[in-house]
């Protein structure tokens, strides 16, 4: 692969069979100033798009993201393509491996760049397009909806471009015509006043001498061929007659199987082990403590319990084993022991408000108490949540001459490799993480410690090992999506008018907006508290959105309510100075017939929700039989600034509503004496066919800056599900799941 | 104990506990990747197979049990031929998967479904596919998918050809 020069931002060389690979690195170009510390001692190449064009004319594209299962490959792919006008129907995709030089992994010291704001004008150059990647990026490495909108706006579209550019130069020259004249047509150079034809892979060897521009000229929206437009996902065929290869479906030469069992209440460790009957059953080779697992790196650091593994031919056998094992696991001293003690917990320290922070404070807030003639209240409560990602964790593992190979579906390969590396002790060097396809990921495989089990497994055992999690280890071992309670006060005047919104909630999180509104309300004090619980969290779809989108949004509602006012047409007055807002909730009350009241025991709710860049709006109409809630249909709109796989947009915001409608439906960990009650989907239940509601999603490209599609349709519907049932039954829902209040 | 039965018309004899489930003996010995392990308990259709073409959660299904039956999987469901079941095609058509995690347990049960009822009604489908679990929330996609087969002519030959091949 041509030389990589330190400072060069993209580049090109010529590969093996005569192909040609052009690079795009983004790093800052100035590593001198306050800048340098930042970046470790990597040298600080931040992130890398790849295109390579073979010479029978394929291009692949190699995407530095890994597939939960969201189309953001085949996405990443389109944008290039469209910049390079590729042909769709040569295109290939490969995931970048997880090796330093893609080091994804450096995305997250953005959080240390925070605040550095850079002048509009070198936002167009590579390093701008850096900084301002920095800038934005979500909370996790593939997460935070961030891939398309940072790595496709600013490296695909780049190393699209750019190539465009270079390959139309080799074609001037080695035709001797004029550059104006040459022009592109799928991944074919043609002169036009001739119509003479060549494929890209004929011009390769010309263009790998050629330094790329850093600010190649992007083609505009309106001659878009690929972007925008349907194509078809590439990876799907694969996933119809179970050709496709996921972590668990690893087979190494050798290999036997593992599970294990964490403790059950967290924080705990092993005072003894009792393996005899565990021993004795044919098949079961070990049984072995592992040590506590943990990471210091700043996106999912975490620490763990130890844990006991069985190792044996089967993953059957090895759990048959696990359940016959006789643990004793230490006391731990809790200060709030279940769910109970913890919400009450929440509540005492709210209305304490010791040490509380404010994420924004304006207006007058008490004054404006003073001139409202209305004041309501309210307090909501979410409860904790597991991911319970289809596939169960898992990973495998092999380690011989002191180099550690590693299978995993995980969504932030060099931080997995960096801990797994860790946790034996070895350089970074001597691991090789090999990302597989992920059976969902939702955040829960941004946390490496089911990588770091399977490579301390195979570290003992000295074979190949493929660690699977039982489903009842993966739900009562989770990273939580956080419980919280938030606690409202409004004031309205007379004439119906919101003036006051008061706002205390504990435990925040990311993204910091998550508990803001987008209504005009004069006086807002809007700030948390911190409550600490033993309950391990972690980055769940669309993070603290989801727990923010139904108190805020029920909250409004509230206060629509308590004026008699229609709850749509009370947000949009709210909603004057804010175009895109408006046009969104516009679009999905007209879609959603608004208007058109539902008959007795039927109910429609509202609710908007910007987040991750994209604003969405979702109409939820409801029936109550015999207090059982059926969710009948949704409607929602999303304005993601441009939809590049306009069905893989409404693909994303389909299983976002539907991910969490399983939430506020049913959706509930609940702690009991320090442990997680529930343990499968018989007791920690998801959506199924028969409880969907049908779905209609509807995308606004209003032309802003891009916006994610993985994570934006969550947070909104379970507040839309509590309004409709509120004007269908009169009952206001403030703590989830719903089933608490219902049956269904 | 030594078990014999066939998958995907191929006998195959295999050498283990009667107890351990069909689904880690096709995942672990017979390399038949396909079929997915979701809970282990019967409650998602991850590891949904036809057994003499009914559909079965292969998770809680002991090896012994299976004994001399005609076992189906993901990987059998098309027909010898390069073909695709008409199901794999409508999955490709209305783009389903997303993870694609539990979609061999989604198309399992559908095909089961629509062979013993090419004409399902919505109640129909709901009844056939609750017992598979999409934490990837495709229900609509899956739902327009069977009923894009359902009652098509495709479907039609299909099944018959399906009939004249396995009898
Ligand atoms: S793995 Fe068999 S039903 Fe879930
Ligand atoms: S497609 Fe991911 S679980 Fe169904």
């Amino acid at each position: 692969m041509g030389k990589w020069t330190r400072r060069a931002f993209l580049t090109t060389g010529v590969i093996a069979g005569g192909g040609l690979i052009v690079g795009v690195a983004m790093r800052p170009g100035n590593q001198a100033g306050e800048l340098s510390d930042l970046l470790g001692d990597d040298g600080g190449q931040l992130v890398h798009a790849y295109v390579r064009i073979d010479s029978d004319n394929t291009i692949t594209a190699m995407v530095p993201h890994s597939e939960m299962g969201q189309g953001a490959q085949t996405a990443l792919a389109q944008m290039l393509a469209e910049e390079l006008d590729a042909d769709w129907n040569d295109m290939r995709i490969e995931e970048a491996p997880a090796i330093g030089a893609y080091s994804h992994y450096s995305l997250g010291r953005k959080y240390l760049l925070k605040g550095i704001n850079f002048p509009d004008f070198i936002v167009p150059s590579v390093d701008g397009a850096m900084m301002k990647l920095m800038d934005n990026l979500g909370l996790q490495v593939t997460g935070g909806s961030m891939s398309i909108r940072m790595t496709g706006s600013l490296g695909m579209r780049v190393a699209g471009a750019s190539t465009r550019q270079m390959l139309r130069k080799a074609a001037a020259s080695a035709w001797q015509v004029p550059l104006k004249d040459i022009t592109t047509d799928n991944s074919h150079l043609v002169h036009t006043p001739s119509s003479r034809r060549e494929p890209y892979a004929s011009f390769v060897n010309e263009v790998a001498k050629m330094t790329p521009s850093q600010t190649p000229e992007f083609k505009k929206a309106e001659d878009y061929k690929i972007v925008g437009k349907f194509v078809p996902r590439l990876d799907i065929p694969s996933k119809v007659d179970g050709s496709a290869q996921f972590a668990l479906d690893i087979r190494r030469p050798g290999m036997l199987y593992a599970t294990v069992i964490r403790a059950p209440v967290f924080g705990a460790t092993i005072v003894s082990i009792d393996d005899q009957a565990a021993r004795k059953i044919e098949g079961v080779a070990d049984v072995i403590e592992l040590p506590p697992a943990q990471s210091n790196m700043m996106i999912g650091g975490f620490q763990s319990s130890p844990a006991v593994a069985v190792i044996a031919d089967s993953y059957w056998t090895a759990k048959k084993g696990r359940e016959t094992l006789n643990i004793t696991w230490s006391d731990v001293d809790l200060a709030a022991r279940s769910s109970t003690d913890i919400f009450a917990q929440f509540a005492k320290d709210i209305t304490a408000s010791e040490e509380r922070q404010s994420d924004r404070l304006q207006g007058d807030t008490p004054t404006q108490f003073l001139n409202a003639s209305k004041v309501i209240e309210a307090d909501y409560t979410v409860p904790f949540l597991a991911h319970t990602c289809m596939e169960p964790l898992n990973a495998t593992a092999e380690i011989s001459n002191g180099q550690c190979e590693i299978w995993v579906g995980c969504q932030n390969p060099l931080g997995f490799r960096k801990a797994v590396a860790e946790a034996l002790s070895v350089d970074e060097e001597k691991v090789t993480l090999h990302n597989q396809l992920m059976g969902g990921g939702f955040g829960r495989k941004s946390r490496p410690d089911y990588a770091i089990q399977a490579a301390q497994i195979a570290k003992a055992v000295g074979r190949p090992i493929q660690l699977i999690w039982s489903r009842e280890e993966d739900i009562r071992q989770d990273f939580y999506r956080p419980a919280i309670q938030s606690r409202f006060k409004g004031g309205i005047d007379e004439n119906g008018k919101l003036l006051v919104w008061e706002n205390t909630y504990v435990n925040k999180a990311e993204p910091t907006e998550a508990p803001l509104i987008p209504y005009a309300v004069e006086a807002q004090d809007i700030g948390h508290v911190s409550s600490p619980t033993h309950v391990p969290f972690g980055a769940w779809r669309s993070v603290d959105h989801s727990q923010h989108g139904f108190f805020t949004e029920s909250f409004i509602d509230e206060a629509a309510n308590a004026t008699g006012k229609d709850a749509l047409k009370f947000r949009l007055d709210l909603l004057k100075d804010k175009p895109r807002h408006l046009a969104v909730l516009k679009r999905a009350a007209e879609e959603a017939n608004w208007e058109t009241p539902l008959a007795k025991g039927r109910g429609k709710g509202i609710s908007l929700q910007e987040s991750f860049g994209s604003i969405v709006a979702q109409v939820v109409e409801v029936s109550i039989v015999d207090k059982s809630v059926s969710v009948d249909r949704v409607v929602a709109v999303i304005d993601p600034g441009l939809a590049i796989a306009p069905d893989g947009m409404k693909a994303q915001i389909e299983s976002g509503i539907i991910y969490g409608l399983s939430a506020a439906m049913y959706g509930e960990i609940t702690i009991q004496d320090g442990a997680v009650v529930e343990s499968n989907f018989h007791d920690y239940r998801s959506l199924r066919m028969s409880d969907a509601p049908t779905i209609e999603t509807h995308i606004i490209n209003s032309g802003h800056e891009l916006g994610g599609g993985g994570e934006p349709g969550t947070p909104g519907i379970a507040p839309a599900l509590a309004n409709a049932v509120y004007a269908a039954s009169g009952i206001r829902v403030r703590s989830l799941p719903l089933m608490k209040a219902f049956s269904s | 104990m030594v078990t014999s039965f066939s998958v995907n018309g191929k006998e195959k004899t295999v050498q283990v506990d009667p107890q351990k489930p069909l689904l880690w003996v096709l995942r672990e010995q017979l390399d038949l990747t396909g079929t997915k392990f979701g809970c282990g308990i019967a409650q998602c259709g991850a590891c949904t197979v036809h057994i003499d073409g009914q559909a079965i959660r292969s998770c809680v299904t002991p090896i012994a049990s299976v004994a001399g039956k005609a076992v189906t999987t993901i990987e059998g469901l098309k027909p010898e031929s390069d073909e695709q079941h008409p199901l794999q095609q409508a999955w490709i058509e209305h783009q389903v998967p997303q993870c694609g995690y539990c979609q061999s347990g989604q198309l399992m049960s559908a095909a089961a479904l629509l062979s013993e009822n090419p004409n399902p009604n919505d109640a129909d489908i709901d009844q056939a596919m609750k017992g598979n679990i999409c934490r990837c929330g495709m229900y609509g996609r899956i739902r327009e998918a069977i009923k894009a087969v359902a009652g098509s002519s495709v479907a039609e030959q299909f099944y018959d050809a399906m009939e004249t091949n396995h009898g």
